[in-house]
């Protein structure tokens, strides 16, 4: 459980975290989304204790981090920056982080095989691809047998067989009832994992909900279907829970509400003869472009993003 | 990926955790293990050593070889056991003190400062042990060189007017002096390192305190050159192994003091950016 409450960080004039109020919850996996300078990175850093808050505050399991007794048993984290001497092996990182906490070698090899790192371990950590540091970083977040997981962009850098790695880790983590808390700036990374989303965008909290929440408030399923006789297919339709819109002398109508089959057979019930019926659902990604549209710190100028969100708009 | 716990315990519902605790002696075992998993520490300790012993000797064998040839240089004229002996004291302090800065700034260049103030992040104990972990051993390693560097030393300066034995009054004193002159360079070292989160910022104030400080003393005036130059750390340290002292400097006790003051200035910083600052 990551309780965090007014949360705020500030850099000389830059704010990068303002005002947060999120909880993390056990059990689930809860995505940090946000376009890259969001704010997730700082947070998490103030969740362990590394930054300090300006103000606001932040707990993990009812306590400030630094005041647990035993803190890797508490939180696991996997911070971006690299966090590892080069010089020192796999093996002697997570042995020296263990005796700080006293915890057995045992576990050291434990969480050496869990991360796969059983053929390099005795390898100075410095000669290790992006990859393998990502999987020492885990075996060092899952050390202390924590209660909250918390992982910063842990697919960067990984190969396919990686990036299931961690996904599996992640739901596997959750099941045994532990807090999973994971960032990342792509959505369909995120949607493959995480339940719960909590969304920043410029440090700003910009939305704390669910995956399919958020799919339904961003305009949820629609389908377009274009028909000679838009009156009569409007009444045809028309009923609670039905949305229909369209613009006036125009055949083609957006209808929400209703599945493309039930809107066909209607229309075939009406004999209404119709053009066009298209299912359109909105992506993941495109709701949360939508949300952090405004938030994005560095646009590119003429990428595909700012023509797809034109798109999006225009229809 | 079935489970991440040890193998699991007979009560599923209530899976018994293990009793983890951060404690000081842990955090101190945690700190010899890092030093000593380095090759870096391994290389530059190999360095002190070979400093002390070898520059003792030649300094020894240069005296001897001056008297046997009958030019005795200025320098060599008030020449002791101890004084050729502890000649390698200057360069070996260089390395101590770089090994020192290594130790605390060169987590902060690798980042592996991250690991370790997340798992101990009341963060103090991390420096103490640190200071703690590394003086001892620069202090061992030192005072072993020390030792050697005489014994040495003085069997090949024998039967020259610098001749003194172990029994000589003040020798083993001056010997031990400077053991731990080394040793707390090396403290020095990591409350420099740590203070300035920066290898090469470390390695340049160190060297600057104990060996250019000193030369730019003698532009000041002469009464404030007698005034100050005793209690720079370099002067000061030098009286705690100095085989005499005159009015100009402090006595071994008194220099001891003053070196250790130096010493808790460097700490005390080091101990207020740690808890105050970001990682």
């Amino acid at each position: 459980m990551i309780d965090a409450q007014q949360l705020t960080k500030r850099y000389g004039e830059k704010t990068a975290v303002d005002g947060l109020d999120f909880a993390v919850r056990p059990g689930t996996v809860t995505g940090f989304l946000g376009p890259n300078g969001a704010g997730k990175s700082t947070t998490m850093r103030m969740i362990v204790g590394l930054d300090a808050p300006t103000s606001g505050s932040v707990t993990v399991n009812g306590r400030t981090y630094a005041r647990h007794q035993a803190p890797l048993q508490e939180v696991g984290a996997l911070l971006e920056a690299k966090s590892v001497h080069p010089g020192r092996s796999a093996y002697n990182h997570l042995l020296a982080l263990a005796l700080t906490h006293g915890i057995p070698r045992r576990r050291v090899d434990e969480v050496i095989e869990l991360a796969g790192l059983g053929s390099v371990a005795r390898k100075r950590a410095g000669a290790f691809s992006l990859g393998m540091g990502q999987r020492l970083g885990i075996a060092a977040a899952l050390l202390g047998d924590p209660q909250t997981v918390m992982l910063d962009e842990p697919v960067n850098g990984l190969d396919p067989e990686g990036v299931l790695w961690i996904r599996n880790l992640l739901t596997a983590l959750a099941d045994e009832g532990r807090t999973v808390f994971v960032s990342s700036h792509l959505m369909s990374e995120m949607a493959l994992v995480a339940d719960h989303l909590i969304i920043v965008g410029r440090g700003r909290l910009l939305a704390d909900t669910t995956v399919t929440d958020l799919v339904r408030e961003a305009g949820g399923d629609t389908v377009r279907v274009a028909t000679q006789e838009p009156a009569r297919l409007r009444e045809a339709l028309a009923g609670p829970g039905v949305g229909i819109t369209g613009r006036a002398g125009s055949e083609e109508l957006q209808v929400t509400g209703l599945s493309a089959r039930e809107i066909g057979l209607k229309a075939a019930e009406h004999g209404i003869a119709l053009f066009e019926l298209t299912a359109r659902t909105v992506s993941l990604e495109e709701a949360f472009m939508n949300l952090t549209r405004d938030a994005v710190e560095y646009h590119g100028s003429t990428t595909g993003i700012e023509t797809r969100v034109a798109e999006g708009s225009a229809a | 990926m079935s489970t991440l716990t040890a193998p699991v315990e007979a009560s599923p519902a209530t899976p018994a955790r293990p009793a983890y605790r951060v404690t000081g002696r842990r955090v101190l075992a945690s700190e010899w293990a890092k030093l000593w998993s380095l090759r870096s520490t391994w290389i530059t300790l190999g360095l002190g050593l070979l400093f002390l012993v070898a520059f003792g000797l030649i300094a020894a064998d240069h005296y001897k070889s001056g008297i046997g040839s009958g030019q005795q240089e200025r320098d060599f004229a008030t020449a002791t056991a101890v004084s050729l002996s502890l000649f390698g004291t200057n360069f070996a302090q260089l390395a101590l003190g770089v090994l020192g800065v290594l130790v605390t700034a060169g987590e902060y260049s690798t980042g592996m400062i991250r690991s370790t103030l997340t798992a101990v992040p009341r963060r103090l104990p991390v420096l103490w042990s640190k200071a703690a972990v590394f003086g001892l051993v620069a202090l061992v390693v030192a005072t072993l060189g020390v030792f050697v560097a005489f014994l040495s030393g003085s069997h090949i300066v024998s039967g020259t007017p610098a001749a003194m034995g172990l029994s000589h009054a003040g020798v083993v004193r001056s010997l031990l002096g400077a053991g731990l002159y080394l040793g707390l360079v090396g403290v020095i070292g990591t409350a420099l390192g740590a203070l300035l989160r920066s290898v090469a910022g470390g390695i340049s104030v160190l060297v600057a305190a104990l060996m250019l400080v000193p030369g730019l003393i003698s532009l000041l005036p002469s009464s404030w050159q007698d005034n100050i130059s005793p209690y720079l750390p370099s002067n000061a340290g030098e009286s705690m192994f100095a085989l005499t002292h005159d009015s100009t400097t402090l006595a071994p006790g008194a220099g001891l003091l003053v070196f250790l003051g130096w010493t808790v200035l460097a700490l005390a910083g080091a101990a207020y950016r740690l808890v105050r600052s970001d990682v």
